[in-house]
């Protein structure tokens, strides 16, 4: 396996809790990489092994094919902007973004160049003489990036560095540390529970649960190809029908999905396999005449650009999730709850997950 | 991150320091039991007389129940001082409320022969003559930072939404403080009242300036240092002191601990 | 309340209920009345007092400065003010230096047993003081611990005469009672650092040695200060080490001043030396804060 980070086998106990399981991952250079999963589920851990912070009790990792799984944190070519920032409170902005520097013994006209430089790329020109009880959340957030990113690390990682900025603060840094990120060219290994934040940003993402690494793919192949139930369960919303292979019709096969009724899709399972069938509510249509499952609608939610529609089947107790498009403005109310729907799809939307 | 060499270091370091801590004091309980009028090695074998000596002995029993007197009553006023205090600097903003807090926490700083004079003067200014009760006071000035710091801890530890609850649900403030305040500082004054008794009870120069003719049990003992054949029995009494405040200590830390566990178990449940 | 009569009265009581500050500042007013009588009124009393004279049984309360003219002409006084000062620091100093490896390891290595080491290490703080003193007397005494142990070992033949009643014995036993004080306000600094800090140095490449010199000591030093603090002014005052264990070479400015208000009853000359002291105190405190964190404050 090459790889510019490689992580192979990595396991990390806590007493009797397994917190990362057997991981395996490949990260390339200069990649936007995201560990991406629920709390719990070995992210952090994960990432703090990469930075020297915890150490694996079985596996290895290696940057440009050196070990360091054991090595100190203080040794390792990679930098940590933490959850908490940890913007020393002694120090004012400058020394921060200064401290890793120091030991270099770099001439002072030196050092204040790379320092104001930094500061500039963090567009907190002048900030220098703060202090961290001075300083919003979102600009201690960027000092921290500005003192990791001054240390010119091979690695940045990242602990969850936009949880605590609010909504707004936080969309503009996702795109400004992406930017960051293409401008440097440095590596990124970004942990983060917020699946919308990591799809946006990524360029590959790792979906954990429990420990283990689940899928690494794209944005875009994790959402359209999860390969299990709780990947496509985690990213973006879903429907999920539990179906059983009754008969192949050449490439195609015909599964009974119980109360959404007998379906043919296109998929290589043989015949009595148990499967899951599993449909982004985006990919259903709503229509009052014709479709494949008949239903009625239970709840409607008008979102401004679109509208989510919960429609009951008959035998299902979950209903099904439908989300369509506001495209063409509408005179009067679209479906409301109460009213006959039919819903379709197309062939190729549906996909096969493993049932265990 | 790994643990850095020098650990085990550290930790031996740790070891002896807690001897130096114990080590001259258990002195007093080890010669207690010495069968000999000299505080000399080597040991002259095991007795219990200077206790039986020290049982018998009346002086003591007055300046030990004097003792206890005096140490009741500062800490209990210094708690019924401390309490109002630490509810009004914990739960309300009130202008000053710092250099209040100062003044309090200012007998601290200030050497005790100073506080000791400084009340002697007073005491002769306003003409009123040296007893015990003129030791309470002395004591309640020593006391009052130990009963409001502890207050102060145990109150900033439970939500006030809960008072404010009680006051929502149609209490007025005299019967929240019953039904709410009151039981849950319950240890921090349980605390307070076992420190300040402590610091009251071992205290000497304060005493010794505002006590008259009156002894209290540090009193006594200071004057029994000047004859040697009644040394062992001293050392008896500083002995039986050692364990009885130890136990104390250990009592006041755990009551602490308990408010502290409650305090995490309600965060949890929350 | 409900005998009073409806407009200015109960206005009153209305603003009385809403308003916080003046709720707060009834709770704490009989705090505040006691402490103002027992300890701000003595001080202020004993400052005037610093400028009478005591003639005979009378008191002259013309203001004068004799007293600190006393204070601080007679040699002897000035130097058992120089004498307190450095045995105090001495004290704060070696006291210091010894409890914080103590702290640091209690809130940086104990791990679960913190509550245990605390407890051990608060319980000495509150046996009795004058008994921890009278034990150092009987360690180092002619006939003490040290000496009958040696000499029952065979090591030595005569007994040391070096080890009680001087300043060394003074500084001792004022390091080894005072030891508790300094540990605890030291712990809590220590334990208040967020151990995030610590790996964020770490990060940018400090070792352990950097990492201790550049985040953990200058973050502790409050509490160091604290302790300090804690040690020093106490110290320069105390009575019972030096009386039990100082002999003739280690007296202290505190003897003296209770001999003025015992055996001589010149209460006046009395107050004044204990002003002069503190304000020597205060003046050396100052000087001794300043300077800590101005060397601290080049950490970087």
């Amino acid at each position: 396996m090459s790889g510019f980070l490689r992580i192979e086998r990595v396991t990390k106990r806590f007493g009797s809790v397994v917190a990362v399981d057997d991981a395996t991952l490949a990260i390339q250079r200069g990649e936007f990489f995201s560990l991406l999963g629920p709390s719990g589920c070995g992210k952090t851990t994960l990432l703090r092994m990469i930075g020297g912070f915890e150490f694996p009790d079985a596996g290895d990792i290696f940057v440009e094919d050196q070990r360091i799984t054991d090595t100190a944190p203080n040794l390792r070519p990679s930098n940590m902007v933490f959850q908490s920032y940890a913007i020393f409170p002694h120090l004012d902005v400058f020394d921060n973004i200064a401290y890793g520097l120091r030991r270099e013994r770099l001439a002072k006209a030196d050092l204040e160049a790379r320092v104001r430089d930094a500061l500039a790329m963090i567009k907190l020109e002048g900030f220098g003489q703060r202090r961290a009880d001075e300083l919003s959340g979102g600009q201690r957030q960027r000092v921290a990036l500005a003192r990791a990113l001054v240390c010119r690390p091979k690695v940045l990682l990242l602990d969850e560095p936009l949880g605590a900025l609010d909504k707004r603060l936080r969309e503009s840094m996702q795109i400004e540390l992406r930017q960051l990120q293409r401008d440097v060219g440095i590596t990124f290994v970004f942990v983060t529970h917020d699946q919308e934040e990591a799809l946006s940003m990524s360029d590959r993402i790792a979906v954990m649960s429990a420990g283990k690494i689940l899928q690494v793919a794209s944005p875009r192949v994790l959402y359209e190809q999860p390969n299990c139930r709780e990947v496509a369960d985690f990213i973006g919303s879903i429907n999920l029908f539990d179906a059983v292979v009754e008969a192949r019709d050449g490439a195609d096969a015909l599964v009974d999905a119980g109360p959404v009724g007998r379906l043919r899709i296109q998929a290589d399972e043989p015949v009595g396999k148990r499967i899951i069938l599993a449909l982004r509510p985006e990919k259903v249509t709503l229509s009052v005449t014709a479709g494949t499952v008949k239903g009625t609608i239970a709840a409607a939610a008008y979102l401004g650009e679109r509208s989510h529609y919960n429609v009951a089947i008959p035998g299902r107790a979950e209903p099904v999730s439908v989300a369509a498009q506001n495209a063409e403005r509408v005179a009067e109310r679209g479906h409301a709850p109460g009213d006959t729907v039919y819903l379709s799809w197309p062939a190729g939307a549906v996909l096969v997950l493993p049932r265990d | 991150m790994k643990r850095t060499t020098g650990g085990a270091g550290l930790l031996v370091y740790a070891v002896f320091y807690l001897a130096f801590l114990y080590v001259p004091v258990l002195f007093l309980p080890l010669f207690s039991f010495n069968d000999s009028p000299f505080i000399a090695f080597p040991l002259s074998g095991f007795t219990t007389r200077w206790y039986a000596q020290l049982f018998a002995d009346t002086a003591v029993q007055g300046a030990l129940f004097n003792s206890l007197r005096v140490g009741a009553a500062a800490a209990i006023i210094a708690t019924a001082l401390g309490l109002p205090a630490a509810k009004a600097l914990t739960r309300y903003r009130v202008p000053g409320g710092s250099a209040v807090l100062g003044l309090a926490n200012l007998s601290l700083f200030i050497p005790e022969i100073v506080l000791g004079i400084s009340l002697l003067v007073l005491l002769n200014v306003v003409a009123v003559s040296l007893s015990l009760w003129t030791v309470v006071l002395g004591h309640i000035v020593i006391c009052v930072p130990f009963a409001i710091t502890v207050l102060m801890s145990r109150m900033e530890g439970f939500d006030r939404n809960l008072e404010e609850a009680s006051l929502d649900l149609g209490e007025g403030t005299w019967m929240t403080f019953w039904r709410v305040t009151f039981p849950l500082a319950l240890p921090g004054i349980v605390s307070s009242l076992l420190l300040c008794f402590m610091v009251s009870f071992d205290d000497f120069l304060i005493a010794y300036f505002l006590a008259g003719n009156e002894t209290t049990l540090p009193i006594y003992i200071w004057g029994q240092l000047r004859f040697p054949y009644k040394l062992p029995a001293v050392l008896a009494l500083g002995a039986l002191i050692l364990v009885t405040s130890t136990a104390l200590v250990v009592i006041a830390e755990w009551i602490r601990s308990r408010g502290l566990e409650e305090r995490r178990h309600r965060m949890v449940g929350a | 309340m409900a005998a009073l009569e409806g407009g200015l009265g109960s206005r009153l009581v209305h603003a009385y209920r809403r308003s916080e500050a003046a709720r707060g500042l009834a709770l704490l007013s009989p705090t505040m009345l006691i402490m103002l009588a027992a300890l701000a009124a003595p001080m202020v009393l004993l400052a005037l007092y610093s400028f009478w004279t005591q003639s005979g049984y009378a008191l002259d309360t013309n203001l004068t400065l004799a007293q600190y003219a006393t204070s601080i002409g007679r040699a002897n006084y000035r130097a058992l003010f120089y004498r307190s000062l450095e045995i105090s620091a001495i004290v704060t100093v070696v006291t210091v230096l010894l409890a914080y490896p103590m702290a640091y390891f209690v809130a940086f290595r104990a791990g679960r047993s913190k509550f245990v080491w605390l407890i051990l290490l608060t319980i000495p703080f509150w046996t009795s003081y004058l008994l921890r003193v009278f034990a150092w007397k009987l360690i180092l005494g002619y006939n003490g611990v040290i000496n009958s142990g040696l000499m029952s070992l065979g090591l030595i033949h005569q007994p040391l005469e070096f080890l009680l009643y001087n300043p060394t014995a003074v500084i001792v036993t004022l390091a080894h009672a005072w030891a508790a004080f300094a540990i605890l306000p030291i712990y809590v600094s220590l334990e208040k650092i967020d151990r995030s800090l610590l790996e964020a140095a770490a990060d940018l490449g400090d070792g352990p040695v950097r990492r201790f010199l550049r985040i953990t000591l200058p973050l502790s030093l409050p509490g160091v200060i604290g302790a300090a603090v804690l040690i020093f002014v106490p110290t320069t005052g105390d009575y019972v080490t030096p009386t039990l264990v100082g002999g003739s070479s280690g007296v202290m400015i505190a003897n003296v001043i209770e001999e003025q208000f015992d055996k001589v009853g010149n209460w006046p000359l009395g107050a004044a030396l204990a002003v002069a002291s503190m304000a020597a105190v205060g003046v050396a405190t100052l000087l001794f804060v300043g300077a800590v964190r101005a060397a601290a404050g080049r950490i970087r």
